[in-house]
């Protein structure tokens, strides 16, 4: 049987889609990096992937805010084909960056009109931080996290990523409806490791189909056991990382 | 119509800024400001109804979730009706023609919305309590903006128009030379600074005699940039009578003859396996890596700029370095940036400040955001780093930042062909950065903040990146013969590299600008940020502009590399400038410089404390600026972006510093880049031959711990001085080169590239009129760049397993100055710390050898706090304790009994490392230090406490003691 295609999408400042594209090729993908202006120019592209990434980086600067104007450009450019992507059945996925992109295309925890209904707003200590968190699943509503059962980690460096819900009733409409998958943990000595205020310790959310996934954390930044910050002398240098389940799920449900 | 956008957080609490605001206002002692908020506004002008204008601030500029905008035309009284309670606005606003990232990206998204403003700008807004308008501008000029980038607007802002700039009128000025004597030549280079001295003015007069005319300006102009310091190493190329320790030496080019010589010999030495491929004449240095790959590193200075707007001289400083390893050979790409600073004593009283100095924590905070906001974005990971803080960098900050680049096998050596275009792509030009080739080789004084404003370059990382995605496609696709950045001196020196033999004609009113009205001079020597210059094949310009194109980067033929050996400059077809390459390249004089230097009579060592509190010495020396956590930095930079980080710069559970950081080489394969660095500041004034040595040898040793193959590392050198124009100062240079020499042959280290920063003084005159000058000390940076077989051999330091031994590799010996321990107090003079390189040897391939074997958990290199801190750092890193017992500790030391202890827990000789080892690896430990000097010297324990046993007595210390004091954060920020 073929093997599931990726199409990672990067935009002016996208700076994750190397090392994205090598997690879905280990994760049995073959993965084709596309500029957003070759998209745009040809949406026909997305007819023969079955998975859409919106990998990490400051797109267009990130200058006025994360993720605004590549949300924008996808939403006026883009919105119909990506809507169409995912009702026939394709799996859409977005790391930091693109976790913040998707939530203001409309595409993830957006209200009937395509406005969004949660954001990610600048971390509580105002600072960019790059630092590993433990992490934990919630629910079965998602694909990309079968299987992650017990606790793990993962790196997280972003300057804006504090979920923030518009309402608490949306906040409360989103956990009853299963949608907040994945949550900020208390690693070992019992401290949280939320590393930027997010409400309700949300690290990343999916739509209600499960298959449009957006996280703050880098799963793509542990696919090998070398990645983790203490992996010498305590795990096997030769092993995977967390990361990789997320990939490999991809693949497993699109195959 | 200029319309102003205004957005602000409606959760107040989420108000960072203004949260800074209101302490920083406490910090300066200004009452009344218990409350602030911030706004991000947008000044937008064009032919736009309010409608139009609402819709962009609701599809584009203001967050649906967690913002509101006002909008209105500037001047509307809505505008500056602030909050209740907070009724002052103050705006902060870049400079008409100061780079304004946030601004650009807007206007350019405003294209998607079908909106075509005719400009757009950022502008920082600020509503503060009633102020007195004395303690608001203060307060703004102190907390908000830089003197040398913004305008700072109390109360409404009067603008009507953003627009500016007039197309400029050719016209040719010509500087006359000829009649004037020494002192009218000086002056001349100083009014024009130009950085020239009278002798190399006379050649130049000399050389237009012979063609019966004076220079043009943008004649001169060129030979200023070409002749600069920055330029062309001056001072250590010249020819230099030395008169050292060693009697006295002639060198004929003091660079040529100690650190390039070494690197000749030991490529000779190493014969068919030399693995160096370009050293010392690319933008920097290259080294073999694995069968298909070549690596690249280069570490640059930005010192002076950064000194007047950390921000963006730091920022700027690493875009800089960035380009170098993008126009190295056909191109690398950049994979990791490392970042060092030297800074002033962080607690240094206000009051102490000379006029125009920023405080060193202030200064700190800048340099670090400036390093942060550019190398995320660039999505380079920042892996090494120091920061080193001494009361002599005060005026002369120093801020070192350094890329490893990788490239195809191969493609190191590029050539312009006769007939390429000559063509300059990325970012517009402006008059950003006008003379900071010369500025950088000007020493600074209290006036620099407002004479060379014009020399500070803001950088916007997303053109750089932009332009690294088109390049490194153009370099796989082969679409160019060189290349080469343009950094200080622009064009004219970019082109006039690239075309130093071929020559070149370059159609200056072809330039893209970012406004109107530069001069050809102006357009010429311009340091605007994010352009490179490309030889192309013109048979290749429509694919090379094609893929351009599609990365959205501008690239403009802007003239023909001739094969004339004279660089043609013109303005719509009119000759603007004519050089000969041979005399811009040849033409300057060189001087032979006197150079002395007597070594300092070596004060007794003197002991101001008799107790031997090994505790509460080790608490104080672990939280001493230079030895503690640096997390607060650290964090800050994303250390993992690109995916291949191995060893991270905080390791363990308890993430504690790494030596060396390791990366792969290439994603998914196995082979590793160390990188690590060293730097012996304290030494420089009393040996600056031990200075240079003890950093080079901390640079290996950091990446020896990490796992580094002691056969393949390469070394860089960064020369940091004050004003060698005077002989002794010359002289400590002398020293410093002969030991870059020494060390690198010993150690068959080849330094591959290089970069040196001289002049840094700088003068004040005080309140009573009197004169000052403050140097820095002489420092070296040494980095050094080591490759691993397999990363999964890599080595960290943190603590792994109770139950493992503790064994010191290396002799300490009681050479305590310059020491934390004397920085701290409890001692002062004696001698500073001697590398003995053979012993050095024959420890780091011991240690290489035990790592391949797997023989260690842990290895930690002994450096700032000696033994003492480098086992607690261990510990705290891995959670775990330890006993010790310094008694073993294998010593050649003289000193009173009393005092024993204290030595050999917190002395720095260098060349020194502690292990941990798995209790069944240790019979095969021991056999591998057979020959070098080392002792068992304790054990890891579960139980979170370091013990600490000496001459009979013990001390015992909690972990969380230790990292509560090694955390004790003094940062700004």
């Amino acid at each position: 049987m073929l093997s599931p295609r990726a199409l990672v999408l990067r935009a002016p400042g996208t700076n994750c889609d190397h090392e994205t594209a090598h997690a879905f090729e280990r994760a049995g993908a073959i993965a084709r990096r596309v500029h957003v202006r070759a998209l745009a120019e040809k949406p026909a592209l997305l007819d023969d992937v079955q998975v859409l990434c919106i990998p990490g980086g400051f797109s267009y600067g990130d200058d006025i805010a994360s993720g605004r104007i590549f949300a924008l450009e996808l939403a006026l450019r883009l919105g119909d084909a990506m809507r169409r992507f995912r009702d026939r059945g394709g799996l859409v996925l977005g790391i930091c960056n693109g976790f913040q992109v998707l939530l203001q295309t409309g595409l993830l925890l957006a209200d009937t009109e395509g406005r969004p209904r949660a954001a990610l707003a600048h971390n509580r200590s105002g600072r960019f931080i790059d630092r590993w968190v433990r992490l934990e699943v919630r629910g079965q509503k998602c694909p990309f996290l079968q299987g992650l059962d017990a606790p793990f980690d993962l790196p997280i460096a972003h300057g804006e990523g504090r979920f923030v819900a518009r309402s608490r009733s949306d906040l409360d409409a989103f956990d009853a409806a299963g949608q907040l998958v994945l949550r900020y943990a208390a690693d070992p000595a019992g401290c949280s490791t939320n590393p930027n205020g997010a409400e309700a310790d949300v690290a990343g959310a999916c739509d209600e189909t499960g298959r449009v996934f957006g996280l703050m954390p880098h799963p793509e930044r542990f696919i090998d056991a070398t990645q983790h910050p203490a992996w010498s002398g305590r795990i096997d240098g030769a092993a995977a990382g967390a990361g990789l389940a997320v990939f490999a799920n991809a693949v497993k449900t699109v195959s | 119509m200029l319309w102003e956008v205004d957005v602000h957080p409606t959760d107040v609490a989420a108000d960072h800024a203004a949260r800074a605001l209101v302490a920083g206002a406490a910090e300066l002692g200004i009452a009344g400001c218990a409350q602030a908020r911030t706004v991000a506004g947008w000044l937008i002008e064009g032919n736009l109804s309010h409608a139009d204008v609402e819709r962009l601030a609701t599809r584009l500029l203001a967050d649906p979730v967690t913002e509101s905008f006002t909008i209105a035309e500037v001047g509307d009284p809505v505008l500056v009706a602030g909050p209740a309670d907070l009724p002052l606005a103050v705006h902060v606003l870049p400079r008409a023609g100061v780079t304004d990232p946030a601004g650009q990206s807007a206007h350019e998204a405003l294209a998607l919305l079908g909106v075509q403003p005719v400009a757009v700008r950022s502008v920082r807004k600020y509503w503060l309590p009633a102020l007195p308008r004395a303690d608001a501008e203060r307060l703004a000029w102190k907390l908000l903006a830089s003197e040398a980038i913004h305008d700072v607007v109390i109360g409404p802002l009067a603008l009507t128009t953003l627009a500016g700039g007039r197309p400029w009128t050719f016209a040719q000025e010509t500087v006359r030379l000829e009649g004037l004597d020494d002192p009218a030549l000086a002056a001349l280079s100083r009014d024009r600074c130009l950085a020239l001295s009278p002798r190399e003015l006379a050649a130049v007069r000399d050389h237009y005699r012979t063609l019966g005319r004076e220079p043009r300006e943008i004649e001169l102009e060129t030979i200023a940039q070409t002749w600069s310091e920055h330029c062309c190493h001056k001072t250590l190329g010249s020819p230099v009578d030395h008169d050292g320790p060693a009697g006295t030496v002639r060198f004929d080019n003091l660079l040529k003859e100690t650190v390039f010589a070494a690197t000749r010999q030991i490529r000779e030495r190493l014969g068919p396996r030399d693995w160096c491929v370009s050293v010392f004449r690319d933008n920097s240095g290259v080294v073999r890596f694995d069968g298909d790959h070549d690596i690249c590193v280069k570490v640059e200075t930005h010192n002076h700029p950064s000194a007047i707007e950390p921000y963006g001289g730091a920022a700027t400083g690493l875009g800089g370095v960035i380009r170098d390893v993008l126009g190295t050979g056909l191109g690398a790409k950049p994979i990791a940036n490392l970042d060092v600073f030297c800074v002033g004593a962080p607690d240094t009283p206000d009051a102490d400040l000379p006029p125009g100095v920023i405080h060193p924590r202030r200064l700190l905070a800048g340099v670090v955001a400036g390093v942060r906001d550019y190398g995320n974005r660039m999505g380079i990971p920042t892996i090494a780093g120091a920061v080193a803080f001494d009361p002599g960098y005060l005026c002369n900050p120093l801020v070192f930042c350094g890329t490893v680049g990788i490239m195809p096998r191969n493609s190191a050596d590029a050539a312009v062909q006769p007939g390429d275009l000559v063509v300059v792509a990325g970012g517009r030009t402006g008059r950003d950065g006008i003379h900071g080739a010369t500025f950088s080789s000007i020493e600074l004084s209290s006036a620099s903040e407002t004479q060379s404003g014009g020399s500070v370059q803001i950088g916007h990382a997303i053109h750089e990146k932009t332009l690294s995605d088109f390049i490194l496609e153009a370099s796989r696709q082969n679409l160019f013969h060189a290349i080469t950045d343009c950094g200080a001196g622009g064009l004219s020196s970019a082109v006039g590299e690239m075309g130093a033999t071929l020559g070149a004609t370059v159609d200056l009113d072809t330039v893209p600008l970012k406004y109107e009205g530069l001069s050809a001079t102006e357009v010429w020597i311009s340091e605007a940020q994010e352009r490179m210059v490309l030889a192309v094949d013109p048979a290749d310009w429509e694919k090379l502009a094609r893929a351009a194109a599609d990365e959205g980067v501008e690239a403009t033929a802007i003239g023909t590399f001739t094969g004339s050996g004279t660089l043609l400059l013109r303005w719509q077809g009119r000759t603007a400038g004519e050089l000969d390459c041979h005399f811009l390249h040849e033409g300057r004089p060189k001087q032979r410089l006197q150079s002395r230097f007597v070594p300092p009579a070596v004060e007794p060592i003197r002991w101001k404390t008799a107790t031997g509190d090994l505790g509460a010495t080790l608490l104080d020396l672990l939280a001493l600026p230079d030895v503690a956590s640096k997390e607060w930095i650290i964090r800050q930079y994303d250390h993992e972006v690109q995916g291949c980080s191995v060893v991270k710069p905080l390791v363990g559970p308890g993430a504690g510093p790494a030596d060396g950081t390791v990366i792969r080489g290439v994603l998914g394969r196995g082979r590793g880049i160390v990188l690590g660095v060293g730097l012996r500041h304290r030494l420089g004034a009393r040996d600056p031959y031990q200075m240079a040595a003890g950093a080079i040898v901390e640079a290996i040793a950091n990446v020896v711990a990490a796992g580094a193959d002691p056969d393949r590392i390469a070394l860089l050198d960064n020369f940091c001085w004050g004003d060698t124009r005077r002989p002794e100062s010359l002289g400590t240079l002398v020293e410093a080169c002969r030991a870059c020499h020494d060390m690198a042959l010993e150690f068959l280290a080849p330094f591959v590239s290089g970069k040196d920063s001289l002049n840094n003084v700088f003068s004040w005159t005080d309140a009573a009129g009197k004169h000052h000058e403050l140097s820095i000390p002489p420092t070296l940076l040494a980095t050094a760049l080591g490759q691993l077989d397999d990363v999964k051999r890599a080595l960290t330091p943190d603590l792994k397993r109770a139950g493992d031994r503790l064994a010191i590799v290396g002799l300490s010996r009681d050479e305590l100055a310059g020491s934390q321990l004397e920085l701290a107090g409890y001692v002062a003079g004696g001698p500073v710390p001697r590398v003995d390189a053979a012993a050095c040897r024959a420890v780091f391939r011991a240690i290489a050898a035990a790592g391949r074997d797997g023989l260690l958990a842990s290895c930690h290199d002994c450096s700032d706090g000696g033994l003492l801190a480098a086992v607690a750092e261990m510990a705290v890193a891995g959670g775990l304790g330890a006993t010790l017992d310094l008694d073993a500790v294998p010593a050649d030391m003289a000193i009173a009994p009393a005092a024993r202890p204290l030595a050999l827990a917190f002395t720095e000789t260098p060349g020194r490392f502690v292990c941990a080892v798995p209790a069944p690896a240790a019979d095969r430990f021991s056999a591998a230090m057979e020959g070098v000097p080392w002792a068992w010297i304790g054990e890891v324990h579960a139980a979170p406490v370091l013990t600490v046993g000496a001459a009979g007595a013990t001390t015992t210390l909690p972990l969380d003691r230790l990292a509560r004091a090694w955390r004790a954060e003094r940062s700004a920020g």
